[in-house]
């Protein structure tokens, strides 16, 4: 297949392979010996739009499923979720943007093709276990329409359920996709997911232009989610469109800023509001930020917090405190100054905070080495951080003996998961 | 050091590139405007396929004298190729990392006998 480069000039790229893409991970996952480890990616995607003709007919409303099915067809030029400007292929230098209709599999497309590309590239990367989340749907914060973000949600969860990750040899799992426009509508959608299997917690796109996270209309669905030992998730992403990001003239600088301020926004609200004196149960994980942003918060936070403690009564200890009870996803991973990442580290509590994730397909994945060739890393923390306090948090069981010797070793098998 | 067969000179077009494997090691062997250049075929960044993706020229901004902005130009001189993992770019002539040119790729000799090339690893 040729793609476009620079004046029209037409180079021949071979067709895709995800399996022979990744031939070095795979290299590299021998020379670690990764498959004696679990190994959990907590973010990783697929592209729900290529399979919308599957999950729209599981919308309840008949006429929004009409509308959206219409919007939705390829005849239709039209498009059912919100979009951002964005340039995440590079010019089609991550080849993979531009390749993807070239690979083969099994299946020409649906839920089966979804299945065997995730299963190429978690083998590759010795990855066993992936959280599988939605490409387009990151936007759903953006619909204009309250009910429409629901039946979608809905829709999504549903097929995610009941065709997707029962058909994925249980190697899939994942945080679901709440409509938070609706907290009445999320706590039902708790109420309805939260017990099925491979359904490890929620997530809420941060991605909104309003979204107050302490607002009373959630605590019971908070409450809900801590009851059933569900985890709460909140999955970064940027957006050019917001009005402080118009002055950025590159993508570069709207995705490095957008990614990391929406969580720092909802980070902040959750802290402030004593949202872990509430709900300490509750576990909390902040996804695709880097995370170079959480001591710059934890700092600013804490200085604020000593002078103003009357604006945050709900607080027993300092906002680094209640961070540092939190979870973090890896990617992307910073990795310019190994001294800061050091310092990172400690401050976060990585050891039994940070949990890897990959976010492959997308273009700045992570690959499992990332986090195990860090030369200021203890072995118990490189196991933790690439698997095991995932299982622990999700209740995955090891999927060969040696795993579980590692899973025991480092204090991770748990009851459930054994 | 040994010699590895890469291509026939006659089917090597200019534009094209060979991945020769040699053992564990990679080489990526690239012909641009009538010269070969043999590199390393594993990224600096996380060991990607560095020589197996897009080649494209380098993005440059031009700026007037009055130091304003002409815009984004392709250069007329400096070709890059790119690794596929992630995007970084390294300079077809060098190997050198267009974002840190302290970073270089390996770089091998090639030698033509006849009509063959063949790299020296």
């Amino acid at each position: 297949m040729d793609l476009i480069a620079d004046r029209g000039r037409r180079v021949t790229i071979e067709e895709l392979n995800t399996s022979r893409l990744l031939a070095h991970a795979r290299k590299q996952a021998h020379q670690r010996n990764f498959d004696d480890m679990v190994i959990v990616d907590v973010d990783a995607h697929h592209y729900e739009n290529e399979n919308q003709n599957e999950w729209l007919p599981f919308m309840e409303n008949d006429v929004l499923r009409q509308l959206s099915l219409s919007a939705g067809s390829k005849r239709n030029r039209t498009g059912i979720m919100p979009t951002n400007v964005g340039y995440q292929d590079m010019g089609g230098r991550v080849t993979r943007y531009p390749m993807r209709g070239s690979e083969k599999t099994e299946s020409e497309n649906g839920a089966g093709r979804d299945i065997q590309l995730g299963h190429r590239w978690m083998d590759a990367m010795s990855v066993d276990y992936s959280c599988l989340f939605p490409t387009g749907m990151l936007n759903i914060g953006m619909h204009p329409q309250k009910e429409m973000e629901v039946e979608l949600c809905w829709a999504y969860n549903r097929w995610l359920t009941e065709k997707v990750m029962p058909e994925a040899d249980g190697r899939f799992f994942s945080m679901l996709c709440l409509p938070f426009s609706d907290p009445e509508a999320s706590l039902r959608q708790v109420e309805t997911f939260g017990d099925r299997k491979h359904v490890g917690g929620f997530m809420v796109t941060t991605v909104r232009s309003n979204m107050a996270v302490y607002d009373n209309a959630y605590m019971k669905m908070y409450r809900a989610m801590e009851e059933r030992g569900l985890v709460l998730s909140f999955h970064s992403g940027p957006n050019w469109g917001e009005p402080i990001y118009r002055s950025c003239n590159r993508f570069m600088a709207a995705h490095a800023l957008g990614f990391s301020w929406y969580n720092v926004l909802h980070c902040t609200n959750w802290v402030v509001n004593g949202m872990g004196e509430r709900f300490p149960k509750l576990p909390v994980v902040w996804i695709e930020a880097g995370l170079a942003w959480v001591p710059f918060l934890m700092q600013r936070l804490d200085h604020e917090f000593m002078l103003r403690p009357s604006e945050a009564p709900l607080l027993k200890k300092k906002p680094s405190d209640y961070m540092r009870d939190m979870y973090y996803s890896s990617q992307p991973m910073e990795i310019q100054d190994y001294g800061a990442m050091e310092t990172t580290f400690r401050m976060i509590n990585a050891e039994t905070q940070l949990l890897y994730s990959s976010d492959y397909p997308h273009w700045d994945f992570d690959l499992p080495s990332t986090i195990w060739d860090l030369p200021f890393l203890s072995e118990k923390a490189k196991h933790n951080i690439l698997g095991g306090t995932a299982a622990r948090l999700f209740k995955l069981p090891p999927r060969n003996e040696k795993q579980k010797e590692n899973l025991k070793r480092f204090g991770n098998l748990t009851a459930t998961a054994a | 050091m040994a010699e590895k067969f890469v291509a026939k000179l006659s089917e090597f077009k200019d534009g094209d590139r060979r991945i020769v494997f040699i053992g564990d090691n990679e080489i990526g062997v690239f012909r641009h405007d009538g010269e070969f250049h043999a590199y390393s075929n594993f990224c600096l960044h996380q060991g990607g396929p560095a020589c197996e993706g897009l080649t494209i020229a380098k993005v440059e901004e031009r700026l007037r004298p009055d130091k304003t902005s002409m815009g984004l130009f392709f250069s007329e001189n400096e070709m890059h190729f790119v690794c596929p993992w992630h995007g970084m770019e390294y300079d077809m002539k060098t190997g050198e990392c267009v974002s840190d040119r302290r970073m270089k790729l390996k770089k091998y000799k090639t030698v033509q006998k006849g009509d063959d090339l063949y790299v020296i690893a």
